[in-house]
């Protein structure tokens, strides 16, 4: 039994050992790391000074602004239309209690003991979008109705994201049981739609459905250009989901469908209980590498006169008022995608360890 | 039972539905008095033209364009929703409807009059290509660059201009395609192109956005002709006839001296072309389907064109343009309305 307590030999973690190993192993690694050093030391310090040493943070003008750091006040002042677009101001308050209860749906989900998260993760899937639908648009409970035309910035690009995200899985499950069904019209269809919408690009898909689709249709009847756009973006998506979700459903042992049938258990009894919940927790990574990249290509909306959070910013980096300050917008607007796209790829990794059966090799 | 029979009395009931709500907005007019509000497509941002300011108003002399039309039918000119489109958009958003008006910095050209469907309503803005270069180069005029790196928008009339104008003197270039003017006035700035060019406007606005707008000048040469104007849907004399007539309006407002300021005091004035104007005298609104007094709300609520100039492009703001071409004829410029009468 003494030899089980032994502790494991120390390992040498003094600095200069570390180094040795990790980074002058040999001279060729030495010679890297000099070199990546340097350019890390030359290129980061002017950086952050632009960044934050000689930036502007105070003050309400375009002359209050150093002109050698970023204009961070050009943000600042522009903030609300980033955020709310046209959105009228006495209105906002509707859109910060969707963002309220967004953040209070997903925010939990980081947290391991938070009590009942898991229906706060559920009430974020089912009931946000449909509160979010008498909210936004109003005309409900007294509330004054606010046109879509008027949506912008942050708030658009998160509705976008949202509705084709929560409206493609269900779309994409469907067509991938579609595709691997043995009826051959639904089988047929499944594909034809599947091989369609993934062979266009997004941009074609938005192009029709907001410059085609109006002379289609007789003069008069139209329906928002926001809600074309999102019925694209969706369908469009569901394709590609449809395609993630067959890879797993294809990696399912054939064994699993056997032993289900031999259950006696229904089609979608088998589908719901054994086999969905194995594959769609086997391509999570694939799932959220097209949640983020629908997310990124939402700012695609531009090209049809949407205003999302790229859409506000390069409106307004032109204004004349300001000098140079594009730089600091596209930051911005990268700043906010990263800190968007990076709480998904977490949030998903939280869940695959959740999930992990200890199937894993 | 005749299949065929059920199958076109089907159609025949289908298409009366859909056409149910075409069919009871008969005029334009009639149909944005319904709503309450103007549907007007604008550019999604060009200084001094539209733009969305600080607090997200939308700005400038096309965005006041749809204002005085507003003005003019309801007497508010907040009553105006703006619909930001694309270049590639416009058309197809008011062949369909989706807009009343479109004013979005777009040329008069004989094609698009003629084979879109559409009708060009008058000018609120003469603009012309011509081109922004470095003073060191020392050029002074543009017959001296050949051989000039240029940079350009793709997908613009700019790039054709450029190309005849070019092909016309026997001169080379070498062009530098960009998306957006930001990104070739940024190609300008770093030297990738010695000469940038669009319509002259644009390069005003560019221009008062180089860390030295001293060091660059705009060369006197124009090359073409840019008229930019409200567009309206084909088939509607009426509502063409308004478009046309509010613009004509704040033009003669300003040969004859009437503002935003003192039109209240004008409406005692004793010359007949004011008190026809301001709807004092005569029955001009009637003839167009508007109130009498339209006249008087545009110039409330909006100003004449000279005010609308001066407060969206003119050279006191950043955009800093002079009157130019844009001046009242009786001041050397083009602008001439026909008379209020």
């Amino acid at each position: 039994m003494a030899e089980s307590t032994m502790k494991p030999p120390k390992i040498a973690i003094d600095p200069v050992a570390w180094m040795r190993q990790n980074l002058f192993s040999s001279w060729y690694n030495s010679l890297l790391t000099v070199f990546v050093g340097y350019l890390v030391i030359t290129s980061a310090g002017p950086l952050f000074t632009w960044l934050f040493f000689e930036a502007t943070f105070l003050g309400d003008k375009p002359s209050d602004c150093s002109g050698t750091g970023a204009c961070w006040l050009f943000i600042s002042e522009r903030l609300n239309f980033f955020i709310y677009g046209f959105f009228p101001q006495e209105h906002q308050w509707r859109v910060d209690f969707m963002f309220g209860l967004m953040a209070l749906s997903f925010v939990p989900q980081f947290i391991e003991r938070f009590p009942g998260r898991k229906w706060f993760g559920l009430f974020g899937l089912t009931g946000l979008p449909v509160v979010g639908y008498f909210m936004i648009p109003g005309g409900w409970f007294g509330l004054e109705v606010v046109e879509s035309t008027k949506w912008g910035g942050l708030m658009l690009t998160l509705i976008l994201a949202y509705i084709g995200i929560i409206a493609s899985l269900p779309i994409g499950i469907l067509l991938a049981l579609g595709r691997r069904s043995e009826m051959p019209i639904i089988r047929g269809l499944c594909v034809v739609f599947i091989e369609v919408w993934r062979a266009v690009p997004l941009i074609t898909v938005l192009f029709m459905a907001s410059v085609m689709l109006p002379l289609f249709l007789p003069e008069g009847v139209n329906f928002e250009k926001l809600m074309r756009a999102l019925i694209g973006i969706t369908l469009w998506q569901s394709a590609y989901m449809a395609e993630v979700i067959r890879g797993g459903l294809q990696a399912i042992p054939r064994g699993q469908y056997e032993a289900a049938d031999a259950l006696g258990l229904g089609y979608w009894k088998k589908t719901g209980l054994i086999i969905l919940p194995q594959a769609l927790k086997m391509v999570i990574p694939g799932i959220v590498n097209t949640f983020i990249s629908l997310f990124k290509d939402t700012t695609l909306v531009l090209i049809i006169g949407l205003f999302d959070i790229l859409g506000t910013v390069q409106s307004t980096v032109t204004d004349p008022a300001w000098q140079n300050v594009a730089i600091e917008g596209y930051v911005f607007v990268a700043f906010c995608f990263w800190v968007f796209c990076f709480g998904i790829s977490r949030y998903s990794q939280n869940l695959e360890r959740k999930l992990d059966t200890g199937h894993k090799t | 039972m005749n299949n065929t029979k059920s199958i076109a009395i089907g159609t025949a009931m289908l298409c009366g539905v859909l056409a149910a709500p075409f069919a009871s907005a008969a005029t334009t007019l009639e149909a944005v008095k319904d709503k309450g509000h103007l549907q007007c497509g604008v550019t999604s941002g060009l200084p001094g033209f539209s733009q969305p300011d600080d607090e997200g108003n939308w700005t400038g002399i096309d965005v006041d364009t749809c204002r005085a039309v507003a003005a003019a039918i309801f007497g508010d000119g907040q009553a105006v929703e703006f619909t930001p489109l694309t270049a590639k958009e416009r058309f197809t958003a008011l062949q369909s409807g989706e807009i009343d008006m479109l004013s979005r910095n777009t040329t008069w050209t004989l094609t698009r009059d003629a084979s879109l469907g559409l009708n060009f309503a008058g000018v609120n803005y003469y603009d012309g290509q011509g081109f922004l270069i470095n003073k060191n180069l020392g050029v002074n005029d543009a017959t001296e660059l050949s051989g000039a790196t240029i940079c350009i928008q793709a997908g613009t009339t700019t790039e054709l201009n450029l190309n005849d104008y070019f092909r016309a003197k026997g001169m080379e270039y070498k062009p530098v395609v960009f998306d957006t003017s930001e990104q070739s006035l940024q190609g300008f700035v770093s030297g990738r192109c010695d000469v940038l060019t669009s319509d002259r406007s644009q390069l005003a606005a560019l221009r008062s956005k180089l860390a030295d707008p001293s060091s660059a000048k705009i060369l006197p040469n124009t090359i073409s002709k840019e008229p930019l104007g409200p567009v309206v849907r084909q088939g509607d004399d009426q509502w063409f006839n308004i478009v046309k007539w509010v613009l004509s309006v704040q033009i003669n407002a300003e040969e004859l001296g009437v503002t935003s300021k003192n039109v209240d005091e004008m409406l005692k004035s004793d010359n007949p072309s004011i008190k026809r104007l301001l709807g004092e005298d005569g029955d001009m609104g009637a003839k167009l389907g508007l109130q009498h007094d339209f006249g008087y709300e545009i110039l409330k609520h909006v100003g004449n064109y000279g005010e609308m100039y001066e407060r969206n492009v003119g050279p006191n703001t950043p955009v800093g343009l002079d009157r130019g071409v844009n001046a009242l004829w009786t001041d050397g410029g083009v602008l001439y309305a026909p008379p209020v009468r």
